[in-house]
């Protein structure tokens, strides 16, 4: 679709270039609000869905927050087209899944996005790019007052904005931040700190894959609970904690550099040569040698790109940016090739100087 | 911590249940925790598996198939798929939600933004949830108090309210204030 098509003219919200690039990655904020008297959409069914999306989009399409806005309706979308917007962070794979009823309405810059019939009848998200929580917080409330104008919400005095799960009831908030953690991982360190966030009610989560094996080392922590605590507390919670979290980060790379100075120049250099010379290169591989580069361009150690493009390439090599770029469907394996060789060619040309 | 089952790797998953009143918690790491059926990608799904656990506890004490007013949605329906159907589901499962509300949050009671077209005059107004719980609790009173004709008109107003429901779920959901 051409809308779609359009979107990757520009790097992502949430990869926003020329904004200062270090620990703190991204920012998100999204509330769950459904609609008074309408059965959630998992107990709905395509009628209702289908009615309620048509009544709700041109009011999402007129809120002040939203504009200019882009409207997109799950069913018209190809397999591709969905896959980007995931990608992108726009919808979330359960919308991806659906078909007639379920859509998104977002900001032409990518920085709002509200989802329609995912597993509540209101998903609304901001994101930016670095910590922003208290920002974004001012931002989503604004466009949520403005939405309570026009819709009546399913609200209770005693259990707040009620939603379809039961571990978003309440605020019906959930805050996160994206973090780059490879100094912590690099040294061992990274398992006491995702233990020591569970504890005090924040998860902790690779944005692809978990722990140790999260590729790229990048994580996302956000609040788990919903229910008996006001969004600025779990809001402060949040930023304290990645704040402490980027502390050690930092800590955790000066040691690196300290203790295990010709490691890391090696980790580094390897990545380098993989990069800029294999033929064919996975996902998960990918992922993690781009933040070997990112985490020598950190350090200093590279000189040759900036942290941005580095960021932008976590985007362009996900299977469907890679299969936009290709202007085809391609399975995994030409996927490998294909990502190769973008790699290959944006690191040559994107070299400074 | 180290985990419980299989003690080599760092626990990473911390997992309190509540049965039968005694809080049970376990320390897990994710391949462990993943092999319990535990999905830590999916914090809905880790309800699921809660619920199964609830589930079976229940099935043992005693059977309650209840349906929502509203949306007719059975307590089944919901342990096969952790959603709740409609706003009223929470007041009509309001028993079997306690345990896993208390285990999933800080708190019982709601604390933050309220939407401004929230009071009481206007929740009384669009007849759903609010005043079908202020009705049972009516009858309930009226009941205990043997107040039997009181009883008889608000078992009669509250089968007029939940007949309205199918009313209630086609008429338009928005309305402009």
């Amino acid at each position: 679709m051409k809308v779609v098509d359009e979107l990757l003219k520009n790097p992502s919200a949430w990869l926003k270039l020329g904004a200062p690039t270090g620990v703190m990655v991204s920012s998100r904020v999204r509330l769950a609000r459904n609609l008074e008297g309408v059965a959630f959409p998992g107990w709905a069914g395509e009628e209702e869905s289908l009615r309620l999306w048509q009544e709700l989009r041109p009011i999402l399409e007129a809120l002040p927050g939203c504009m200019p806005p882009v409207a997109l309706e799950m069913e018209g979308l190809s397999r591709v087209d969905k896959d980007i917007l995931v990608e992108r962070h726009l919808i979330s794979r359960d919308l991806a899944e659906k078909g007639r009823g379920s859509g998104l309405v977002f900001k032409a810059d990518e920085t709002v996005a509200i989802m329609v019939n995912e597993e509540d009848h209101i998903r609304m998200q901001v994101m930016s790019p670095g910590l922003s929580l208290r920002g974004l917080w001012h931002t989503i409330d604004g466009i949520d007052t403005d939405l309570e104008q026009k819709v009546r919400y399913a609200f209770s005095a005693r259990m707040g904005y009620l939603t379809a799960c039961p571990t978003n009831v309440g605020t019906g908030m959930r805050a996160s931040v994206m973090l780059h953690l490879p100094g912590l991982v690099l040294m061992n360190e990274i398992n006491p700190i995702i233990k020591g966030v569970n504890k005090i009610g924040l998860a902790v989560r690779g944005l692809w894959g978990e722990g140790t094996d999260a590729a790229g080392n990048m994580f996302q922590i956000s609040n788990q609970t919903t229910l008996g605590e006001a969004e600025d507390t779990i809001i402060s919670r949040l930023e304290q904690i990645v704040l402490e979290i980027e502390e050690h980060e930092k800590h955790a790379k000066a040691r690196l550099i300290q203790q295990k100075e010709i490691s890391l120049r090696d980790h580094v250099g390897r990545a380098c040569g993989i990069l800029t010379h294999a033929c064919l290169l996975n996902s998960k591989e990918t992922l993690d040698m781009l933040s070997a580069l990112r985490l020598g361009i950190e350090l200093g150690l590279l000189r040759e790109w900036s942290a941005s493009m580095i960021d932008e390439l976590f985007l362009l090599i996900q299977p469907g940016h890679l299969q936009k770029v290709e202007g085809k469907i391609i399975g995994a394996e030409k996927r490998d090739l294909a990502r190769a060789k973008l790699i290959r060619a944006r690191l040559i040309s994107g070299k400074r100087g | 911590m180290m985990c419980e089952t299989c003690g080599k790797k760092m626990a990473t998953v911390h997992w309190t249940e509540m049965v039968n009143d005694v809080v049970k918690k376990m320390h897990l790491c994710e391949a462990c925790a993943a092999a319990k059926g535990l999905d830590v990608n999916n914090p809905a799904a880790f309800s699921d598996v809660m619920l199964g656990l609830g589930a079976q506890r229940e099935s043992a004490a005693k059977e309650r198939d209840v349906a929502c007013a509203l949306c007719h949605m059975r307590i089944s329906d919901f342990k096969k798929t952790s959603r709740l159907g409609c706003q009223a589901c929470y007041d009509t499962f309001a028993e079997e939600l306690k345990p896993l509300l208390e285990a999933m949050h800080k708190g019982n009671q709601h604390v933050g933004k309220v939407p401004a077209h929230h009071d009481v005059k206007t929740t009384a107004k669009a007849g759903l949830l609010p005043s079908l719980t202020v009705l049972r609790q009516k009858l309930e009173t009226a009941i205990a108090a043997e107040q039997y004709e009181e009883a008889a008109r608000l078992r009669d107003q509250i089968q007029q309210c939940v007949k309205k429901v199918p009313s209630a779920r086609s008429r338009p959901a928005m309305e402009r204030e």
